[in-house]
Order: structure tokens, then C-alpha cells, then sequence
């Protein structure tokens, strides 16, 4: 095994390597090679036909086969046409996209070209969260010199060929990663999904046909044109042929991007990659995709990484979020924090996504402050089939799956906090009892004195205690205790 | 503009059919139908809640929001929803499944759980989508028990009040808005649970662009959106033995009061309303009928002076006062071309308080004016101050919709279906037909191109009364009407949009006409705001249209300026058409207003 320990760098392969601030940096990669070789010896149709047989798929989340996107948006018939760069990256904790911008901004800008070039459009824009000052500046750095040489613009590489890009900051919104919420937000509209069909290929931004790809997946463009689709598919596997950025954090050792061929074993990311848990605590579950990402168990760490076997699993791809989960996480816990998220940033348009994800964290929050039974459990279920069944949009049809996948895989942790009252855990602070040992407290006072509520009672240098009906389990006793006396339960 | 959901115009020439399976049973419909659409064909239905089709106002609301008609396709993992979804060649629907059948009961619940359910003493007890349709799923329990959205209550508008607690966001009322009346008045706004649907910064509706046409409450399937209800302040000047209260009735809620007591759709119900009035305790009960003959005499003298003067044309008529607001807002530049006439209510006001004030020896200010009225809008013209004289206060005091009335007829006990026919009182209660086809679209021009007709050509002995080319439903119509050698060139238009395009056409010096009649509602004012709520159903709009048009041909008089008690207000009081006296009751002016 090499230095890398088995990965492969395509998306990211100039990040670290060049100053993104310098064109030059970029075309001494081969950089904007593809883009020579697509307008001067190959066909539109011959572009997309590379990009459909490498299979490289949409790195955004739903894996959508991008030669096919280009083709469709291609045979849109339309005075104008759009392509589009999804750079919204909102999950929490995931930066591929922004490591992509600000390390290799041409990559992008090249691979955009080459699609407008693909599909017939003359116009280019790309959606970026205003969160991404670095990577606002760079693009537009970036965008500046290309055209200043001529690579993007009116006549690129004296070609005849015209093509602009131009950048649209975002105002915040998780849901405008939703390509038609993102269409409309650029329209000066509100931040919602439209109702699909019809397709962005078909009626996208301005209702033109536009084609949308993530950071990721423009990233991965290039490389294909120059090295051709047979180079491609040499990573990854036969579905998921290629690479993807993964986002690597929580209770692992070495935490970072990764990019990794497809089909590479969870447990290898994790305990090869990633070094392993941290403190040598056992491994509990990894939760992949972001916030609407489902909970994965140890059981399953075999699992090759793919579109299809995160799905089948109860989880997703996403755009690359990896979050590895130790036993000192309540797996009911986590499924509320997640849900907690997506519920806040739901649009609100569709009934399931505003009205059921709120009851689902109602429900959640009931289990983990002591108040659950298991027909809660029956509730959650039923209620999170039917909010990723109806909902209308990718948003809600995945927020449901931190809930479910842990319920499907953790049900004793769910039967434990409904029957018992107990987090096993002990990071569901309402569940909590705080005591203090007597066989090692010293009546030092020190609880007591920093007690914020005056429930812990005890004369110096006697055994004291927590009165429970008032402690509001805030964690100062045991943080302050010199002599860890005090215990939780 | 953001839902892009309004109707686009049918597409011209051979459909391709395509064939599907709805609960086993094959339906061939034509490309681009929804599944709800061709399940109505094989007899499925399907509940729905946000959907809305009122095709020929191009008024559908298909934003796929509520969830409700979700159905299971074979081969999809997840359900789609019917109203919004387009069947394909050899699709299999089930509509019925278990899977189904539970999706759609827990979303109504999931509405349920967020709704302040005080359906007891709610305005729409009886008449409410969501009510209907818990009971059709049969929800027997809400398993949801989190805190429902709390906001205010909007009833700053003499007009529309809002309570967003019970909304569904459905979006009808933002589609109606934006898209068909083009105001603009709505927008969802925060997100997630907070989400509600809202006016721009949250400015109460007084002081929004909104023109109070009502139609947002027309549609709206639960008492989100309402009407501000006057009836208390109306029980209250009837039972005050000092102020001698005067009901007078709009033309076209004398075809639509009957539905709210069971009646058939274009029921006429003229006498029984006038018996139901009078037994309301009203001291006299008269006709807006009356009065729309009196604007018609103004608005024919007032068009054929602009055009033996130069004046400006067209003249637009101005007894919309939904339309007139919208002017004010959205093309103050064109405020010269509406006629000067008040809407004949708030003439008939006028005349109340000063004609037959005097005729009955009453002291104006001890006479009040309810006006029962098609529309909401009327609600907000009643406090224009423009349209209040000194000492005799507003011209009209209380408008009250035919809602309203319905409901105080029913408070008041009185059996309305038994009620024997009763007539107007006299002095201001006798009316033409003309004055009947006010109540809906190309009514106001067809009346007063009845009477400049006659005038123009007063030597023809059989002058023509139905002018057939100017009637239809179509959003937009142009006519041609040739008069003494004349060609008068006139255009309609009904609902805001529509009125939009045509007022845009005349800005920018595209098109030429001589008179234009427009209307806010959506098929005028058997449409209008106020009217008993049609259940998204288009026939009962074209039913009450005809109805009016029946009216009008039943009436012995047709012609506005035969009818006689006008002909002896202007002997006995106003003197000429268009004359000094006429002005200054009978004429109104504009005032421009702010976009939004």
C-alpha cells in the first residue's frame, strides 16, 4: 500500500499543489488542455458521449449519471441555455467543495466551459454560498484571468465559441442546494423546490434548459476529456466508477478530506485512513451523507462505499459528509441533532417536511428527556416513512433517515430510553442522575460552593448530596469534584 | 410570481392519447394530464386539498404543497402526488392502497395537529376544505401533540381579515394574487414550522398594494382568510329606533343569495331577500339596480361629452372599486381616463342622503346606508373620505357581503325559502335590466352602449338591446359596435391580470379603444369576493352569469335612461346628466398610491 493508503486524487489532485491565485500554476497541470481538446477536436456529441461512458456520476448526493444530464440538456430545444455550478455546500462539517474552490478554482471554470461547449450554452453561473469568502475571492480571481488569456469569454482560444461565468452569492439557505430551490433563489425568488418534471434539462433557471452539476463533479470533468473515459473507470467500481471527497471528522484519529476510489470498504477510510478511533474507544456507527445522511453500524463497516450500498443501507452518499460515531454516542441523540437541523431549514412548503419533521423531533426530544414510551417508537416510524415518502423535495425525503437508521439498527437504545428512562450513553443530560460516591467524597465543598442551583447539601469534611428533585444536571459538580467523587447515571 | 403555476393556454391541434391504469381500470387521456385528471375519467376520486382548477380564469393552483392526493405508482419508491404529477404511457396507479389511504390521513392530521380546531365557532364551520375533508378520511384521533404555529391576527383592512393559524399553505390565495390578479399582496415568508404566508415586511393589508378584491378569500379552503365582518355594527344601527337605517342591494347577489339556503345555483331570489331585509327591521329597503341606472346615465353623458370635447379616451368605467384601487397603486400615470363616477352604490348613497332625506323629511345625518354588496372591496370604498359629505357623513355607512347577510338572516330566525315575495320600496327602487347586467363581466359597457346607442341615434325606432359580441367569459374581449354611423371600438377586461395587459397595451400607446369595462373579479361580480364561495367550481360561476342575463331579459324596461324615478330625480333634483349638481354628488376623484 502506498503513502495514501489507497487513495486517489482526481477531484482533488491540484489542491495543495498550485497556487490557486495563479493561472499559470494551472495550465503548467495541463490545465485547460480538456478545454483545448474539447473545442478544437471533438464534437459536442463526442464530449458528451465521454462523460456518459466514463459513468461518472453527480457528487452532489443523488448520483445522477452526469453524461445523461448533458445529453438532455443538450437536446433541450431553447434560444438559451444555462450551466450551472452548484457550490452551496451547507451540510455541516463538509468543506470538499470550498477545499475544490479555493485549492483549484480553474478546474472548475474549465469543466464549465466544456459542458457549454457540450450543450450549446453560452452562459455560465455559479452558486456560491456567501459563507465562502476564500473561495468567492479566488473564483473571481480566477474568472478575471481566464478571461484576461482567453479562455473564458467572448471567442475562447480564437474559436468563435462565446462563453461567460458569472458567480451568485446565496443568502444562507440549506435548501438552495436543492437545484430548483437554487434556480429560483438566482431568480430572485424564494428558496423553495419547484415540482419536478419539469426537469432543470428541460425548464431550468429562467425556465431554459440548464444543465447543474456540483463542484465535485465539474472537478472530476476534465480529466476525463484528457485522459479519456477508459482512464476514468479504472477507479471505483462498474456503478460508481471514479472517486469521491469525503469529509472525514468526528472520533477518528486523523480527520480531514479524503478521496477515495469507490467501493473502498467503510472500515478501511475509518481504521486505515482515518487511524482508527481516537482514545482506542470501540466503534459504534458512521453516519455519511450530512445531516440527512442515515446512521450506519459497525456491523455493516464492511460495506463498500457506492451510491447503491449507502442507499440500501438506510443512508446516503451525499455530498460527502463521513461522521464517525464512537459508544460514547447516544445514537438517539444524534438522531435528533440531525433532525433538528433539516427541520429548521426545511422551506416549508410541503406539509411533510414543515409540519411531520416537526412532530418527528417532538417525539424525538419527548424520548431523550425521559417522557418517551415505545408506541413513540411506532409514531417515529410510521411518521418517518411518510415524511420521505411525501415530501417534495430531496430535503425532506431524506431528513427522515438519521431517524430511521438508527431506529432500524439501535432499537435497544431507542427501548432503553422509552422503558427505562436511561441513556446508556449518558449523553442525554435529562436522563441524567448526578451522585456523589461516599465512599470518595472528602466534604471538600467544592460541589456544593459551585453548585448554580445550592441542591448539594453536606457539613466540610462530611459525605454530601445531591438533592434530584433539583438539580438541573449541569455538569458542574462532576467537572469541578477534585477528587471524581461524583458519578452519573 | 414564484409558483409558475398558472394555467397556459391550451395548446392548439391534434393531443396525443396515452394510456394508463388507474386502480385496474384503463384510462386513455391526453399527454400532460395529471393523474387526477385521468382518474376522474375512469369515475376514481381522489381528495385533494391546496388544488385548484378554475381553467377557464386560468386560475390552477397546482403547487403539489398539501400532500394529500398522494397515490403509489408501480416502479417509483415513493408516492407522487396526483394533482401535480403528469401521467406516462403504461403507468399503474393505485390511488386506494393502505400505504396510501395512511399517507393521506396522517397528513391531515399532521394539518390538524397545527390548526387551533375551533371549528364550533368558526366562520366556516360546515364550509371548510379541511373540516370536509377530515371528516371524508375519517381521522378519528391526532397522534401529534407538539404546539401548534402561533402569529397574529391581521384586521387591519376594513375588508380581509387574516389568521394565519388556521392557513394550510395551500397557496391558493398567492397564486390568485400574484399570479392571475398580478398584486402581488402575498409571499410565504421565515421557514421550516414558522413558515406563513405573509405581506411584504409584514405590513398590515391597510397599508399593502392590495386592492381587497377578495378573490384570496374566495378561495382560501379554510377561514384563513375572511371577511371583516360588519353585521354587529349593522343589528346595531337597525335596533336604534333614532337612526332610520336604508338596506340597499347590489345586482348580482339577488342570483347568488339563494345558494346559501340550498337553493339551485341561478336561483333568483329578488323577493324573498327584499321580504328578508324588511323583516331584519330595515326601515326601507331599495335597489343598487336603481343607482347603477343612475351611473349609467352619467358614465354615457360623461363618454359623449369626452368625445364632442376632445376629452380623453377610452373612458374606463370605475364601479369596480377593487379596479379603482388597483389604478391608484399600479398605473397612477393613467388616472385621468377613468370615468369620474362614483360606483353606484356610493351613488345611491348620495342620493339617499340628499334627495330622499329630503323627500322624507329626515335629517341626513340620522340616515344610515347598508349597502349588501358582491365584494370586499367595497368594504374599504365605504371609508374613502372622498366619498363623505358634509354633515351627512359617509355615503354609505356599512357594506355588508352576501355572505354576511346570509348569516344574519339565518341569526335573525327567519325561514328564508318560505318567505313570500316582497317589492322594493318606491322612490329609488325601480330599475332596467341594464342596470341587472352590472352583476357580471361586459354588463357596465353593454348598459351604457345601451343608452348611447339610443342617444347617438335617436331617430332609429328599433335601436338594438343585446349587444351579444360584448358577453362571453374570455379574460380579455374586444368589440366593435357600430352606432349612428359610428364604429365605437370597446374592450373588456375581467380579473386584475387581465386588466394589466390591457391597461400596459394603453400606456404604451398600443392599442386604442374608446371605452373599456373592467372588473377585479375574475367574471365580474357574480365572482366577486363576497359572494357565497363556489366551491372551485367554475359551473357555478357561469350559472349565476346566466341567471343575470335571464333577469335582464324578464325586465320590462331595458335601457337605464327609461327608467322613470330616474328621469324624475334629475326633473326634481339633479337637474342634467353630467351637470354641476351631478358633480358634485355623483362624481368622484383619484389619488395616486404607493406600489406596495
Amino acid at each position: 500500500m502506498s503513502d495514501n493508503y489507497g487513495q486517489v486524487r482526481i477531484a482533488l489532485r491540484n489542491c495543495g499543489v498550485i497556487d490557486p491565485e495563479k493561472i499559470g500554476d494551472y495550465i503548467a497541470q495541463g490545465g485547460y488542455d480538456a478545454l483545448a481538446k474539447a473545442i478544437f477536436e471533438m464534437t459536442p456529441a463526442e464530449i458528451i458521449d465521454t462523460v456518459k461512458k466514463s459513468g461518472l456520476r453527480g457528487r452532489g448526493g443523488a448520483g445522477f449519471p452526469t453524461g445523461l444530464k448533458w445529453e438532455l440538456s443538450g437536446k433541450s430545444e431553447g434560444d438559451e441555455k444555462y450551466v450551472m455550478c452548484n457550490a452551496d455546500e451547507g451540510d455541516p462539517g463538509a468543506f470538499m467543495d470550498r477545499s475544490i474552490l479555493e485549492g483549484d478554482p480553474h478546474s472548475v471554470l474549465e469543466a464549465m466551459v466544456i459542458c457549454g461547449r457540450a450543450i450549446g450554452a453560452r452562459q455560465g453561473i455559479i452558486y456560491i454560498r456567501a459563507e465562502y469568502p476564500l473561495a468567492v475571492k479566488r473564483l473571481q480571481k480566477a474568472i478575471g484571468e481566464a478571461e484576461e488569456l482567453g479562455l473564458l469569454g467572448d471567442d475562447i482560444l480564437g474559436s468563435g465559441f462565446d462563453f461567460g461565468i458569472r458567480l451568485y452569492l446565496g443568502a444562507g439557505a440549506f435548501v438552495c442546494g436543492e437545484e430548483t430551490s437554487l434556480m429560483n433563489s438566482v431568480q430572485g425568488g424564494r428558496g423553495e423546490p419547484r415540482i419536478k418534471p419539469p426537469f432543470p434539462a428541460q425548464a431550468g433557471l429562467w425556465k431554459k434548459p440548464t444543465n447543474i452539476n456540483n463542484v465535485e463533479t465539474y472537478a472530476n470533468v476534465c480529466r476525463i476529456i484528457l485522459n479519456g473515459w477508459e482512464w476514468f473507470r479504472q477507479f471505483g467500481t462498474e456503478k460508481s466508477p471514479g472517486t469521491k471527497v469525503f469529509a472525514l471528522a468526528g472520533k477518528v484519529n486523523n480527520v480531514g478530506l479524503v478521496e477515495v476510489p469507490m467501493g473502498m470498504p467503510l472500515r478501511h477510510i475509518i481504521e486505515v485512513i482515518g487511524g482508527g478511533i481516537q482514545n482506542g474507544r470501540k466503534l459504534k456507527a458512521v453516519q455519511t451523507g450530512g445531516p440527512s445522511g442515515g446512521c450506519i453500524p459497525e456491523e455493516h463497516m464492511d460495506t463498500p462505499v457506492d451510491y447503491e450500498s449507502l442507499v440500501a443501507l438506510g443512508s446516503i452518499m451525499g455530498s460527502g459528509g463521513m461522521i464517525v460515531l464512537d459508544e460514547d454516542d447516544c445514537m438517539v441523540n444524534i438522531a435528533q441533532f440531525y433532525l433538528k437541523f433539516t427541520a429548521e431549514e426545511s422551506c416549508g412548503k410541503c406539509t411533510p417536511c414543515r409540519i411531520g419533521n416537526r412532530r418527528l423531533l417532538e417525539i424525538l426530544e419527548k424520548i431523550t428527556t425521559g417522557g418517551g414510551a415505545e408506541k413513540d417508537m411506532i409514531d417515529l416510524d410510521e411518521l418517518g416513512n411518510i415524511v420521505r415518502d411525501c415530501s417534495l423535495c430531496g430535503l425532506g425525503q431524506s431528513s427522515p433517515n438519521p431517524v430511521l437508521s438508527t431506529l432500524k439498527y439501535f432499537r435497544d437504545e431507542y427501548l432503553v430510553h422509552v422503558n427505562d428512562k436511561r441513556c446508556p450513553s449518558k449523553r442525554c443530560t435529562a436522563l441524567l442522575r448526578y451522585f456523589i460516591m461516599p465512599e470518595k467524597c472528602i466534604g471538600c465543598t467544592v460541589c456544593a460552593r459551585n453548585c448554580p442551583v445550592s441542591c448539594i447539601s453536606g457539613e466540610r469534611k462530611k459525605t454530601h448530596v445531591i438533592d434530584q428533585a433539583r438539580c438541573i444536571k449541569c455538569n458542574t459538580c462532576y467537572e469541578k469534584c477534585p477528587v471524581n467523587a461524583i458519578t452519573k447515571e | 410570481m414564484t409558483n409558475g403555476n398558472t394555467a397556459e393556454n391550451d395548446t392548439a391541434g391534434a393531443v396525443n392519447l396515452i394510456t394508463c391504469t388507474i386502480n385496474n381500470v384503463e384510462a386513455r387521456v391526453p399527454e400532460g394530464s395529471t393523474i387526477l385528471e385521468a382518474a376522474k375519467t375512469v369515475g376514481v376520486h381522489i381528495p385533494t386539498l391546496c388544488h385548484l382548477d378554475l381553467h377557464d380564469l386560468k386560475m390552477v393552483n397546482q403547487v403539489g404543497t398539501c400532500r394529500v392526493c398522494m397515490v403509489e405508482a408501480e416502479g417509483r419508491w415513493n408516492l407522487l402526488p396526483s394533482c401535480s404529477t403528469a401521467v406516462t404511457q403504461n403507468m399503474v396507479i393505485h390511488t386506494n392502497t393502505p400505504r396510501a389511504v395512511r399517507s393521506r390521513r396522517i397528513m391531515v392530521e399532521l394539518f390538524l395537529s397545527n390548526h387551533p380546531k375551533e371549528c364550533l365557532i368558526c366562520e366556516r364551520n360546515q364550509n371548510c376544505e379541511l373540516q370536509s375533508l377530515a371528516a371524508e378520511l375519517g381521522v378519528r384521533e391526532i397522534r401529534y401533540t407538539g404546539p401548534r404555529f402561533k402569529t397574529h391576527k391581521d384586521s387591519s383592512s376594513y375588508s380581509i381579515v387574516r389568521n394565519a393559524e388556521k392557513c394550510v399553505l395551500c397557496r391558493r390565495c398567492e397564486t390568485m394574487c400574484n399570479e392571475v390578479q398580478t398584486v402581488g399582496v402575498y409571499s410565504t415568508v421565515h421557514r421550516g414550522f414558522d413558515t406563513v404566508m405573509g405581506t411584504a415586511f409584514d405590513l398590515p393589508m391597510l397599508d399593502t398594494a392590495c386592492t381587497f378584491c377578495g378573490q384570496c378569500v374566495s378561495v382560501c379552503p379554510t377561514a384563513a382568510l375572511t371577511e371583516t365582518d360588519d353585521s354587529e355594527e349593522v343589528w346595531a344601527a337597525v335596533s336604534n329606533p333614532d337612526i332610520f337605517v336604508i338596506a340597499q342591494t347590489a345586482p348580482a347577489i339577488r342570483v347568488t343569495l339563494g345558494e346559501e339556503f340550498g337553493m339551485p345555483v341561478g336561483t333568483q331570489v329578488t323577493g324573498k331577500m327584499v321580504a328578508a331585509l324588511k323583516k331584519m327591521g330595515f326601515d326601507m329597503v331599495l335597489d343598487t339596480d336603481f343607482a347603477a341606472d343612475l351611473t349609467v346615465v352619467e358614465e354615457a353623458s360623461e363618454f359623449m361629452h369626452r368625445m364632442e370635447h376632445g376629452g380623453r379616451l377610452p373612458i374606463l368605467t370605475s364601479c369596480c372599486p377593487a379596479w379603482v384601487k388597483f389604478i391608484e397603486h399600479q398605473f397612477p400615470e393613467l388616472l385621468d381616463i377613468p370615468s369620474t363616477c362614483k360606483s353606484p352604490h356610493e351613488m345611491f348613497g348620495a342620493v339617499a342622503k340628499s334627495y330622499l332625506a329630503r323627500k322624507l323629511g329626515k335629517d341626513p345625518a340620522k340616515i344610515k346606508v347598508v349597502s349588501v354588496m358582491p365584494c370586499l372591496a367595497k368594504k374599504f370604498e365605504a371609508r374613502r373620505e372622498e366619498l363623505t359629505e358634509e354633515p351627512a357623513g359617509a355615503d354609505v355607512d356599512y357594506v355588508l357581503s352576501t355572505r354576511e347577510l346570509a348569516r344574519m338572516i339565518r341569526e335573525a330566525g327567519i325561514n328564508f325559502g318560505a318567505l313570500r315575495d316582497e317589492s322594493f320600496d318606491d322612490v329609488m327602487g325601480e330599475s332596467t335590466g341594464a342596470a341587472v347586467i352590472f352583476g357580471t363581466t361586459g354588463g357596465v359597457i353593454e348598459a351604457a352602449v345601451r343608452t348611447a346607442a339610443a342617444w347617438l341615434d335617436p331617430e332609429n325606432p328599433s335601436p338594438v338591446i343585446d349587444f351579444k359580441q360584448l358577453r362571453g367569459i374570455d379574460g380579455i374581449r374586444e368589440a366593435e359596435v357600430a352606432v349612428a354611423g359610428k364604429t365605437l371600438k370597446i374592450a373588456i377586461a375581467h380579473g386584475l391580470g387581465n386588466a394589466r395587459k390591457l391597461l400596459t397595451a394603453i400606456r404604451d400607446g398600443e392599442a386604442s379603444y374608446d371605452a373599456i369595462e373592467i372588473m377585479a373579479c375574475p367574471m365580474g361580480c357574480v365572482g366577486g369576493g363576497g359572494q357565497p364561495y363556489h366551491g372551485n367550481n367554475m359551473e357555478v360561476l357561469k350559472a349565476r352569469m346566466e341567471a343575470i342575463f335571464k333577469e335582464d331579459a324578464e325586465k320590462p324596461l331595458r335601457r337605464s335612461h327609461e327608467n322613470g324615478q330616474i328621469k324624475r330625480l334629475y326633473e326634481e333634483f339633479l337637474g342634467e346628466p353630467y351637470g354641476e349638481k351631478a358633480h358634485e354628488l355623483l362624481h368622484t376623484h383619484y389619488q395616486k398610491r404607493e406600489q406596495i
